[in-house]
């Protein structure tokens, strides 16, 4: 490890545009040279609130694509929920108005070599850095499906542009009101193995992430999961974002999902002893 | 173009400018050096080491409280044996200047790891942290008991000699700090870091449960500041020539200025720079252009500022 985060830079950088896309928001902002050096799974920090603000940490968020030919430069796109506070206050910012950002923060997916077939699952908004990912893999010669699941059709984030990059896309809702009734979970076993797929990529809420784990062990298949713990600081000083993780000697340690992470082997991550002391 | 002598010193360290980071919140240094050079402040006070690797409390470990945060990390860390490969060459080769901070749940922890650090080259000074209130047993909470501060800094001191500048890491969370740090500084202290979070709690009214794994945790940031600006005031009026760090939600240059008019010798910045990785160079150069615009041509100058006299009634 010779240095951290090495691409990470703290810019100020202007939104672009800012609109409703369903339950959640879509935010373009110009974060220029900066595009070129993030990659599908790496996230970014915000600050939030303005000078005045009670509000004392940054707001970290998946980048979902960057583009570095539009004619605003290199842009990145974000899709923000609009849960809390924070994310409230992004939300509610207009065009022009300039953010103190830290990018490219985290790990990223690992591409394969070889044009295999993978499968991509994203819960709720969680599928909106797997869209990005999508067509870099779909570059690289992959076969890509992907599923999208949320517990109603208003909490699914699947824009038509996002297709393109994919060979199928299936929605599963928990309440039927959107694509087919039930978990994104309950397929996954039976694509792995009609599709021969090779790695399955992950984003969503940690229960998710924790039972598509069960599935691709049990199938001896690699998942890659972008993992989600409150975080403070993003940049790998505060300690309070780690989980449990099995190291290559047998041991387990509280790694930060900020540095170490977000991107993360399912396998290797001890779901049952997450929020429990070791 | 006026010119501002910056430095401090703490015992008988210099330093080039008076600014540090808080132990617990820049790990050892490397992740900030992304963002800064490293040796462009006045030092980097490492996160408390224990003397084995320690894995610290359960998830979640932070909430966000109004102008500031509660952690409940618990120590995790590494062990002094592999700091001391791994972290302290790493920072000698950055040209950082090093405070390190050493943790323990016995007295004679504490004196073990003095041991360990006393034969490496590279170190400036020990931050003896007493008062780390993310341990399973409050009653460890060597802060809070006159006493075991005593123990605790002797021993220490009596290990490392008298070369090495011991600074004693205070809590806020007792009644009298004062006779607190009257007596670590009777028992060898060179320097007090004044203060460490207050110990607060946030309740998550859905689970209706203590939403830190490890129930209580330590309150940091500008929420803070008015307590740690009294205790460093407090402790200064009272023991003038013990140079202090202070610490407790500085974010500006602001901020740091109150310290030192409070009588710090040198500002520690935690919560700010998980907000701002860049917050230490910010309040560096704000501080650097406060202390000029109000004349003063040397940071020791400003040191406990607040304190002098009031002037006499020109009218009586």
């Amino acid at each position: 490890m010779s240095q951290i985060n090495r691409s990470a830079q703290q810019v100020l950088a202007p939104i672009v545009s800012n609109k409703r896309v369903g339950q959640y928001q879509q935010l373009i902002i110009n974060v220029g040279d900066l595009a070129a050096s993030c990659k599908p799974g790496n996230f970014v920090a915000i600050n939030v609130g303005g000078d005045s603000s009670s509000m004392v940490l940054r707001r970290a968020f998946a980048i979902s694509r960057v583009s570095i030919s539009s004619t605003f430069g290199g842009t990145m796109e974000l899709i923000v929920a609009p849960h809390g506070q924070g994310s409230k206050w992004l939300c509610a910012q207009g065009e022009g108005v300039v953010l103190d950002i830290v990018a490219p923060l985290g790990t990223a997916f690992g591409i394969p070599t070889e044009p295999v077939s993978v499968l991509l699952v994203g819960g709720g908004y969680g599928s909106a850095p797997l869209f990005g990912l999508a067509e870099v893999l779909n570059a690289r010669g992959c076969r890509v499906d992907m599923l999208l699941g949320a517990s109603t059709a208003s909490k699914i984030y699947a824009p038509m542009e996002g297709k393109r990059a994919v060979n199928s896309m299936r929605i599963y809702t928990e309440d039927g009101s959107m694509g087919l009734a039930g978990r994104v979970t309950d397929p996954i076993a039976e694509i792995i193995k009609d599709l021969d797929i090779a790695v399955v990529y992950s984003c969503g809420p940690m229960p998710m992430l924790s039972a598509i784990t069960t599935i691709t062990d049990s199938l001896s298949v690699v998942h890659q999961c972008a993992v989600e713990e409150a975080m403070a600081c993003g940049i790998g000083v505060c300690m309070t974002c780690v989980l449990p993780v099995a190291q290559d000697d047998g041991s387990i340690s509280m790694l930060r999902s900020c540095i170490d992470g977000p991107v993360m082997y399912g396998s290797k991550v001890q779901w049952n002893m997450v929020g429990k002391q070791l | 173009m006026s010119t501002l002598d910056f430095s401090t010193t703490i015992g008988n360290t210099w330093f080039p400018a008076p600014t540090f980071t808080a132990s617990g919140c820049a790990s050892s240094g490397r992740e900030l050096a992304q963002f800064f050079p490293l040796r462009e402040m006045g030092g980097v006070v490492t996160k408390s080491v224990m003397s084995k690797a320690r894995n610290g409390r359960p998830t979640p470990r932070m909430a966000e409280t109004p102008s500031g945060m509660l952690n409940s990390i618990g120590l995790q860390g590494p062990g002094i044996d592999a700091f001391i490969a791994k972290d302290i060459p790493y920072l000698v080769e950055q040209k950082a200047r090093i405070i390190v901070s050493i943790a323990g749940e016995t007295v004679e922890e504490y004196s073990t790891l003095a041991r360990k650090l006393r034969s490496v080259s590279g170190i400036s000074a020990i931050e003896v942290n007493i008062s780390c209130p993310n341990v399973e047993n409050r009653g460890l909470v060597f802060a809070c008991d006159p006493e075991a501060s005593r123990r605790v800094i002797d021993g220490v001191r009596r290990t490392i000699g008298g070369e090495l500048p011991i600074i004693a890491k205070l809590s806020p969370d007792v009644t009298d700090l004062v006779s607190i740090a009257r007596g670590v500084v009777d028992a060898g202290a060179d320097g007090l870091a004044l203060i460490n979070t207050v110990l607060g709690m946030v309740i998550n009214v859905d689970t209706m449960r203590p939403h830190l794994g490890g129930k209580t945790g330590g309150l940091s940031g500008p929420a803070i500041r008015p307590i740690a600006v009294r205790a460093v005031y407090q402790v200064h009026a009272a023991l003038p020539n013990i140079p202090i760090l202070g610490m407790g939600g500085v974010a500006h240059g602001k901020d740091a200025l109150e310290m030192i008019l409070a009588g710090a010798s040198g500002v520690s910045i935690g919560t700010a720079s998980f907000g701002n990785p860049t917050a230490i160079m910010k309040i560096q150069n704000e501080l650097k252009q406060l202390l000029i615009d109000r004349g003063f041509t040397s940071l020791k100058q400003a040191i406990g500022y607040a304190h002098r006299p009031e002037p006499e009634n020109p009218n009586a």
